[in-house]
């Protein structure tokens, strides 16, 4: 009985929540991946490019509350989401266009784009701000819970109790299906391969006819859906604050970098690694031990390895020793 | 002659890297630039290609003048290239490397395919195999029918021998050999210069950027002089 209340404990506390954060950043570090990979610098924009999307997506669910759509048991939201990807994508082509192309044009440095992508950054953030403020959003509607840990009690009989919040149903569900559909673009289809291609050896796709403005314009469709994506499942899961998006920017690079950068299937891993890492390094086991151990050695103090005020630290911690043993990752990237 | 280079004279930031140089290659002919270190062989073949701004010069295919057209377009008109270096795709597989040579196309891409099967036999072996992963030779060789894919009239190989071992060499010589026999015109840069006058119809050498010699293989192969100094004796 104590070892599957143990058990329990462990799912509830660190399995469910770290599966849900890490599909999240799962779908942000593919998106960061794959401007790395295509073209070929790192996107400080990318948690604010979240964050707009996320925004359009709490804008238009507003609006259908205020004319009594819903979507039933599942979140309002949903519905709002491809036209929070419109946007995002519009937005994303307008900054390609007017900042991003000059420099490619002029075959400017990583460093010079990673300068640009922070003012872009700065742009978008006070963009989201002045539209819909600092402040913390809760735009989740529909049913909650499809588990509450009380019912998991009374089901089972046992001290624990399991809860499992509809988001995070979703957040996995869509997460499967987003990169199902992505994977099968990348590998399977002649444009996809055509992406890889472009990503793997820019002149040779030139020589083999392969355009390089399709591919350009096909990757910031494919990173705005993506990011809006995440951005919108992290919002429903918690709540929606631009600050915070701006925050996962640390977590989503660690797991870009940890997979190898460049490599979708290595960022996908990487967010799951970063998740779990930040969610069971910052979890007190002195419950956990409780269970598994006879009174007389049960545990003083929390068992907690970091306070999780400290969790930004961890991403940062696994990010050094990565790009200190494995610089291209542990999955096969590219060498920053 | 089908694919001729007239008088080309161009190079980088002003200084001229080859001068007045003009080549010429017939279909079902093999040709070969040769010549010492920093002749300028690779430069020609890039000023030919379009990669090169020209101050001088024109290119002509089957007649048509090309000079001004984009690299890009020039595959589409039937000129395929071989780099030196970095010419395969190293992430994607053997199969979807010759995928993305075919990019132009949308027809017949599997017959295409099997066409370079039936001529690199080891390459239908390895299809699905990540082409990084190959040897000198097999990376060579997924190179070369990589260009094939886009259906070419013109071939031009930028040291498609270099840094593999001699018997290696020889296996791919066979291979451009019997590129030759599909009526298809060669162009071809090359260090392992007897090598490749042994197989090549003509050949030019070429010395700090100007045509020196020029003729049948066999004829360069044997003259006195040019066998002093540029064939090792």
């Amino acid at each position: 009985m104590d070892f599957l209340n143990s058990i329990i404990l462990l799912t509830n506390f660190i399995i469910v929540p770290g599966i849900t954060y890490g599909s999240q950043l799962a779908l942000g570090a593919i998106g960061v991946t794959l401007i790395y990979g295509v073209l070929r610098f790192a996107n400080f924009a990318y948690g604010d490019l979240m964050a707009f999307g996320t925004m359009i997506v709490i804008l238009v669910t507003w609006y259908l509350q205020s004319k009594g759509i819903s979507f039933g048991l599942l979140p309002t939201a949903l519905i709002a989401l491809p036209v929070g990807i419109l946007f995002t994508i519009a937005v994303s082509l307008f900054f390609d266009k007017t900042v991003f192309e000059y420099y490619r044009e002029k075959k400017s440095n990583p460093v010079t784009f990673i300068v640009v992508s922070l003012g872009i950054m700065f742009v978008l953030n006070a963009v989201v701000r002045i539209i819909i403020g600092p402040n913390d959003i809760n735009f989740m509607d529909g049913h909650k819970f499809i588990m509450k840990a009380r019912e998991f009690k009374q089901l089972t009989g046992l001290n624990e109790g399991l809860a499992i919040k509809s988001t995070q149903v979703i957040t996995l569900i869509t997460t499967i299906i987003t990169c199902a559909l992505l994977f099968y673009f990348l590998n399977k289809t002649k444009t996809g391969k055509s992406m890889r291609a472009y990503s793997d050896n820019e002149d040779l796709a030139l020589l083999s006819g392969i355009d390089p403005k399709r591919i350009v314009l096909l990757t910031w469709v494919i990173v705005s859906i993506l990011a809006t994506v995440a951005g919108t499942l992290y919002g429903l899961d918690k709540s929606f604050k631009p600050f915070t998006y701006f925050n996962n920017l640390l977590p989503i690079f660690a797991a870009t970098i940890v997979g190898g950068i460049g490599n979708p299937l290595g960022a996908f891993y990487g967010g799951f690694l970063i998740a779990f890492s930040e969610i069971a390094l910052t979890y007190a086991y002195k419950k956990f031990f409780k269970y598994l151990m006879p009174e007389s050695l049960e545990p003083s103090t929390l068992i907690q390895f970091i306070s999780t005020d400290y969790k930004f630290a961890i991403s940062f911690a696994i990010l050094i020793i990565v790009l200190i043993f494995r610089p291209n990752g542990i999955f096969k990237g590219k060498v920053i | 002659m089908y694919f001729s280079a007239n008088n080309l004279t161009g190079g980088y930031g002003g200084v001229n890297i080859i001068e007045d140089c003009s080549f010429k290659v017939n279909l079902g002919e093999i040709v070969s630039i040769l010549g010492p270190n920093g002749a300028g062989k690779s430069t020609a073949m890039k000023a030919m290609l379009g990669i090169l701004s020209l101050n001088s010069g024109d290119v002509l295919l089957n007649g048509q003048d090309i000079t001004k057209i984009k690299t890009q377009d020039r595959i589409k008109l039937g000129i395929s290239f071989v780099p030196q270096i970095k010419n395969i795709f190293t992430e994607l597989s053997v199969k979807e490397n010759l995928e993305m040579g075919a990019f132009l196309f949308d027809e017949n891409i599997d017959n295409k395919i099997d066409e370079m099967f039936t001529l690199f036999p080891i390459l239908k072996e390895k299809r699905n195999q990540i082409a990084g992963e190959l040897s000198g030779g097999q990376r060579q060789q997924v190179a070369i029918a990589r260009a094939l894919m886009t259906n070419p009239k013109v071939l031009m190989l930028d040291e498609p021998t270099a840094g593999v071992s001699p018997v290696i060499m020889e296996e791919l010589f066979q291979h451009i050999l019997n590129i030759k026999k599909q009526n298809i015109a060669v162009l071809m840069v090359e260090q392992n210069a007897r090598q490749a006058l042994e197989i090549s119809d003509r050949g030019y050498i070429l010395v700090t950027g100007k045509n020196a010699y020029e003729g049948k293989g066999d004829y360069l192969l044997k003259d006195k002089e040019i066998r002093k100094a540029f064939l090792g004796g």
